[in-house]
């Protein structure tokens, strides 16, 4: 428990205190919500009471994608390339302790991010409703989907090919994952992909679950679960402690 | 029982032995040095025993626990130094001694580690922009805060400044004082005859020399007795007073006798010279360095 507490606070520092982590965790997120708020150049679905209504969750699905997929998992690879994970492996920690230790710093940065988002959307009018328990499930879902997409990334590739790789994913999950403007803006084929992808399910989860209302699409359940099962079983396989 | 004991130990890499049939123990309050050339198996050996690869054969015990299966209790045991890896590249040695002190239930105040090490000057400073040496004394302080039983350094000394590899071999001597069982490979043979107690030299992954150094150069050295002289010596007459043969290698004034330079024989091979009127001068006695042993029977082995 000790080792764990350590290394927990470890985490959860190194990742509030770098620079492009929190950019692309927190930054990002809080910018396309204030951009796209106040420049109305995109797409919002049909129906909405104020643009906030959507981009509030959207940038949350964001913001989760980004903590699990990009940042952790970049974290993870570099720790991998430099022999980090190695060397933990004897300590006390162990394996076990780091991933544990992970996994709380990736839960603190996303309810550090949920709530400077919910604050930056009040501040913008959005007046959420809806149920928050259903928002918590799917936000563990997506954050054990797109954590198990980040170590199975982090677990085979070189830190350098990391940053690059995750990164064009996140760009395209952004583009293809209802987060900013709605999928049903896509072309046929295009939304048709997207339907499948974990971030189209995310983004969709958490607008029905904080304010549009209206029943959940089970096929969003069904995608995310799917990768929340899948992502982390390929992780467990593939990943590789040492570089 | 021994603190590290390996019986037979083979490793391999699909059909690639790396490690081929290797025995040897080691205890508390011991420098165990393994000395190989490159690929001879050195790194293979130390991860086996740190629990990072199985072995194809063979038995391995630290501490009388498997090192592959017990690896995280083993943990708490052993410190380990990884060849200039191990830290996050943006953690500064303050960081790293900090978060490693919080593994352990006694482990040694970071403060006084910087202060042994003389890492207190760059304590604020990232990881990656540390000296080789700094990262090496740094690296090495990861390895004995949590207080071990056994340590594992891996060229310990590599890249580090003079003043540096002074605290370093300070500290090393220190835990062998406290009984720490310490496994040390390093190409520096030099340093390995200052600080070995026992010695293990693998060549092609197998055992090629084991034992304290006194045991190996007493099997492998060659001491000399050189002295020089104008006059011609009758190497006969010379072996059958001092038992031992007299060589002229290069056909001038040196002359060499292979054998111990024990007081006796050079008082005797005085005495011998004296009585038979022959002038000689730069009388003189050599042992074997470990790294002539070391070339000569890992070339032996390679060949």
């Amino acid at each position: 428990m000790k080792a764990y507490l350590a290394q927990a606070k470890s985490e959860i520092r190194l990742s509030l205190t770098q620079g492009e982590s929190l950019l692309v965790t927190i930054l990002i997120p809080v910018i396309f919500l204030l951009g796209f708020s106040a420049i109305k150049v995109l797409p919002v679905p049909k129906g909405i009471h104020s643009r906030v209504d959507f981009l509030v969750p959207g940038t949350m699905a964001l913001a989760v994608m980004a903590t699990g997929m990009v940042s952790q998992g970049i974290a993870t690879a570099v720790d991998r390339t430099y022999g980090v994970l190695k060397r933990l492996g004897v300590t006390p920690l162990g394996k076990s302790g780091f991933l544990y230790a992970k996994i709380t710093a990736i839960l603190v940065v996303e309810v550090i991010q949920v709530a400077v988002l919910y604050i930056v959307g009040t501040l913008l009018g959005w007046h959420p409703q809806g149920n928050f328990a259903i928002f918590i499930v799917g936000a563990l879902l997506a954050t054990v989907a797109f954590s198990g997409i980040g170590l199975l990334l982090a677990g085979t590739l070189k830190s350098e090919a990391m940053i690059g790789i995750s990164n064009a994913i996140y760009l395209i999950l952004l583009f293809l994952g209802g987060m900013i403007f709605p999928t049903s803006s896509l072309p046929g084929l295009l939304a048709t992909v997207a339907k499948v992808l974990p971030a189209q399910a995310t983004s969709d989860i958490f607008f029905h679950a904080l304010g549009a209302g209206g029943s959940i699409p089970s096929s969003d359940w069904t995608t995310l679960i799917v990768w929340a099962v899948v992502a982390p079983l390929l992780a467990a396989k593939f990943f590789r402690w040492e570089s | 029982m021994a603190v590290i004991e390996v019986s037979d130990l083979r490793v391999s890499y699909g059909s690639k032995e790396a490690v081929s049939g290797l025995s040897f123990e080691t205890d508390y309050g011991q420098i165990f040095i393994v000395l190989g050339p490159n690929g001879a198996g050195k790194s293979t050996t130390i991860e086996t025993l740190e629990g990072f690869r199985s072995p194809s054969q063979g038995k391995v015990t630290i501490l009388g626990l498997d090192p592959k299966k017990q690896q995280r209790e083993l943990g708490k045991l052993i410190g380990v130094m990884l060849q200039g890896g191990g830290v996050n590249p943006r953690m500064t040695p303050s960081q790293a001694l900090t978060l490693f002190a919080g593994y352990y239930d006694n482990p040694i105040d970071p403060a006084e580690l910087e202060r042994t090490l003389e890492l207190e000057h760059v304590r604020k400073t990232p990881f990656r922009r540390l000296s080789g040496g700094e990262k090496q004394r740094l690296l090495l302080a990861l390895a004995v805060i949590g207080r071990p039983k056994v340590v594992f350094l891996d060229e310990p000394t590599s890249g580090v400044d003079p003043a540096g590899r002074i605290a370093i071999r300070e500290l090393i001597a220190r835990l062998r004082a406290e009984g720490v069982a310490i496994i040390l490979t390093t190409h520096e043979l030099g340093e390995a005859e200052k600080l070995a107690d026992k010695l293990l030299i693998i060549s092609q992954g197998k055992k090629v020399a084991y034992g304290d150094l006194g045991e190996i150069k007493a099997q492998h050295s060659a001491s000399q007795i050189t002295f020089r002289s104008a006059d011609e010596i009758d190497p006969k007459s010379f072996e059958e007073h001092l038992n031992v043969a007299l060589k002229r290698p290069f056909g001038n004034e040196l002359y060499v006798v292979e054998a111990d330079g024990s007081p006796e024989l050079i008082a005797n091979l005085a005495r011998y010279l004296a009585d038979q009127g022959i002038g000689f001068s730069d009388l003189s006695t050599s042992s074997t360095s470990l790294e002539d042993i070391y070339l000569s029977i890992t070339s032996k082995a390679d060949a």
